[in-house]
């Protein structure tokens, strides 16, 4: 029988505490908003005219500003809902599962964002809008991941339930995505012995000129990832409280 | 040993529905359990089989000694009755079937597939499942249903066996089976909105 | 847990126990293959074995929405989740009754079924004993997957959203083995890693599957 039959009920209270999170996040979020939309601006608009065009590459190195950023975030996205899965299966932290809900559809969003620059960099470059390389590889797998958790969220009509079954799914879905990415590099290059693209080394190997302004946005895309999770949570936590009180009076009819 | 539950509270679908529970079913007796619809009988039952976590509280002596029966017998279809007996003895280590065939009259249906039988019949096979598991507390969610009224006697009948054995039984029912039983009702326990207790949607108010 | 594996084999022999179901479709898999691209001898070589391993895949997927499904109707899992025997036995048993009735079929129909595609002589051994290896990880983790969408109403589709992307790795570790021992080259290590997912795997997921049976059975 599982061992966390009788849940003792002091202990979950001190800690998941849905009220006092939407009052410290109606406090943050102006902040954090304000953040993360200037330094994406400044650091878009720094990428996009303030720096030369590549000897190389020519102007399309610049979507790297937005493709470097998402994918950072893709997988960060996914470690945050980890993490917060993690709290929920040991601590029942309600806001932690809900924050976990909140950020999938921003990872899947931040995964699309680097597919789809991804393939319209690749376009001009490597003259093929999708290669079955690794890394691209590793990403579209990511999204599957993340689909699947999704349609696990809306499929479970028990909110509980839905975030004890989405937290497992997260955590085993995290060892297999590890397995496959390193199953795809070794696919890949049994396949096609080491003539794979190289693909988003590029962004790393850059000059300064380059580099500020990528990191610039790199914080701004992180930073509106949390913005996004904080306004999502809200939301997320919103709807409980409507259900819980529609459930009360439900009852006291 | 006697199944002691203590100040239970139990949630379903996010609401508390059950506050306060306390309720001791001793070895060699019956209680029945009753309530309106909806009063939580069905969610009680199962926290006693340990199926659904508890909001707060305790059960004790309940654990790896109950026979849990339900709306579904867990019959399958394809099997003959006594197929579906022997495993059901078999999963429980419990030993023969016979005695539980005998006591429902099934002997007739024995080589039968589950699928033929009418729904009394495979409510009858359900519960003589009970007597192959060996447990000695029954927990038992409207076990009459479907049932005629010679084989709800079938069924007083094993009730009264299982008691003089020591056994004891937590039945919900609305039928009068004719048992020295307890009654046990569970009306005064509903939840009202001031219960706090576990992991609920209230948590969001 | 020999009474549930013999009572699983049992229903799954019997008339509407669904034996045979996914051999069949393997077989049309396998027969549209050539329809859907061309006839060609060569082309039709040089993906037979990734094809064997996709249609045993697919075959072994669509067999795991009876797997528990049909149990949790019944009330079946209640009734085994309140029994002596720990879910977590339970669910491996189950599992390897999927794979006795499924994957074990499909592994030795595959080797017929490579003649329809041209398979090198030399694949024959490769794809079989790939798929010996790969297809327990499939049963296992597809136990999982059935698990997660338990109490899902028409979970069917669901469940396949979930497996699929936890079935890559096999894939494609059992299908690189299937190949490279076509092509005559050494398929050692990709068989190792195969059977090295498929021994963590079989170790470790009944614990998931249990864990998440128990949180879909409340």
């Amino acid at each position: 029988m599982p061992s966390g039959r009788y849940i003792d009920p002091m202990s979950i209270w001190s800690y998941a505490n849905p009220v006092k999170f939407l009052t410290l996040s109606a406090r943050v979020q102006p902040v954090l908003w304000a953040a993360a939309l200037l330094s994406i601006g400044i650091g878009l608009a720094w990428g996009f005219f303030g720096t030369p065009d590549d000897a190389r590459q020519g102007s399309t190195v610049k979507i790297i500003y937005l493709h470097v950023p998402a994918a950072l975030m893709a997988i960060n996205a996914w470690f945050m809902m980890l993490v917060a899965s993690l709290i929920w299966l040991i601590r029942r932290h309600h806001v932690s599962a809900l924050a976990a809900k909140a950020a999938a559809p921003v990872g899947v969003v931040m995964t699309l964002i680097a597919l789809v620059t991804g393939a319209i960099w690749g376009q001009p470059m490597w003259g093929t809008w999708w290669a079955w390389d690794p890394r691209l590889t590793s990403f579209l797998i990511l999204f599957l991941f993340y689909l699947g958790y999704i349609a696990l969220w809306e499929a479970v009509e028990d909110p509980d339930t839905a975030a004890d079954l989405t937290s497992v799914l997260c955590l085993v879905g995290s060892v297999f995505a590890v397995l496959s990415r390193y199953a795809v590099q070794f696919w890949n290059q049994g396949l096609h012995q080491g003539t794979s693209v190289p693909v988003a080394t590029g962004g790393r190997t850059v000059a300064d000129v380059f580099f500020y302004p990528l990191v610039l946005c790199m914080v701004g895309f992180a930073l509106l990832f949390v913005a996004l999770v904080f306004t999502r949570t809200s939301t997320e936590i919103r709807l409980r409280r409507a259900a819980a009180l529609r459930a009360r009076a439900v009852r006291e009819v | 040993m006697d199944v002691q539950i203590t100040d239970l509270s139990l949630a379903r679908g996010g609401v508390p529905v059950l506050a306060g529970v306390t309720m001791s079913l001793p070895a060699g007796q019956a209680v029945i359990l009753r309530g309106p619809n909806g009063a939580g009988k069905t969610t009680l039952l199962r926290a006693i089989a340990g199926l659904q976590p508890a909001l707060s509280g305790r059960i004790t002596g309940a654990e790896d000694r109950i026979a849990y029966a339900a709306h579904a017998d867990g019959v399958k279809s394809m099997l003959t009755v006594r197929e579906n007996l022997t495993f059901w003895a078999d999963v429980f280590g419990a030993g023969g079937i016979d005695a539980a065939i005998e006591a429902y009259a099934l002997a007739p249906l024995a080589d039968r597939l589950a699928a033929t039988l009418s729904a009394g019949q495979k409510r009858r096979l359900g519960l003589a499942r009970l007597l192959v598991t060996g447990r000695p507390v029954w927990v038992l969610d409207e076990p009459t249903v479907s049932l005629d009224t010679g084989a709800v006697a079938m069924f007083a009948d094993a009730v009264r066996a299982h008691l003089a054995q020591g056994g004891s039984a937590l039945i919900a029912t609305h039928i009068d089976l004719g048992l020295e039983a307890e009654v046990f009702d569970l009306t005064p326990f509903k939840a009202t909105a001031t219960t706090q207790a576990g992991a609920t949607d209230e948590a969001f108010l | 847990m020999k009474a549930l594996l013999l009572r699983d084999l049992r229903l799954a022999l019997r008339a509407g126990g669904g034996f045979g179901l996914a051999l069949a479709f393997f077989l049309i898999v396998i027969v549209l293959v050539p329809f859907a691209i061309g006839p060609d001898p060569e082309l039709l070589r040089a993906v037979a074995p990734g094809v064997l391993w996709l249609g045993a895949l697919l075959a072994c997927l669509l067999s795991l929405d009876r797997l528990l499904a049909l149990d949790f109707e019944d009330g079946t899992l209640e009734l085994l989740a309140t029994a002596p025997l720990p879910l977590e036995g339970a669910l491996t048993i189950k599992a390897l009754a999927h794979w006795l009735t499924t994957g074990l079929p499909l592994v030795i129909v595959s080797s017929v079924l490579g003649v329809m595609l041209g398979l090198p002589s030399a694949g024959y051994l490769w794809v079989v004993v790939s798929l010996g290896l790969g297809t327990p990880a499939l049963s296992v983790i597809g136990t999982f997957g059935a698990a997660l969408t338990v109490g899902v109403k028409r979970g069917g589709l669901l469940m396949s959203l979930l497996v699929l992307p936890l079935y890559v790795p096999t894939l494609i570790f059992g299908a690189e083995a299937a190949r490279r021992g076509a092509l005559g080259l050494d398929a050692t290590t990709p068989l190792l890693m195969l059977a090295g997912i498929t021994c963590g795997v079989v170790a470790c997921m009944p614990f998931a599957s249990a864990a998440v049976l128990r949180m879909g059975l409340r």
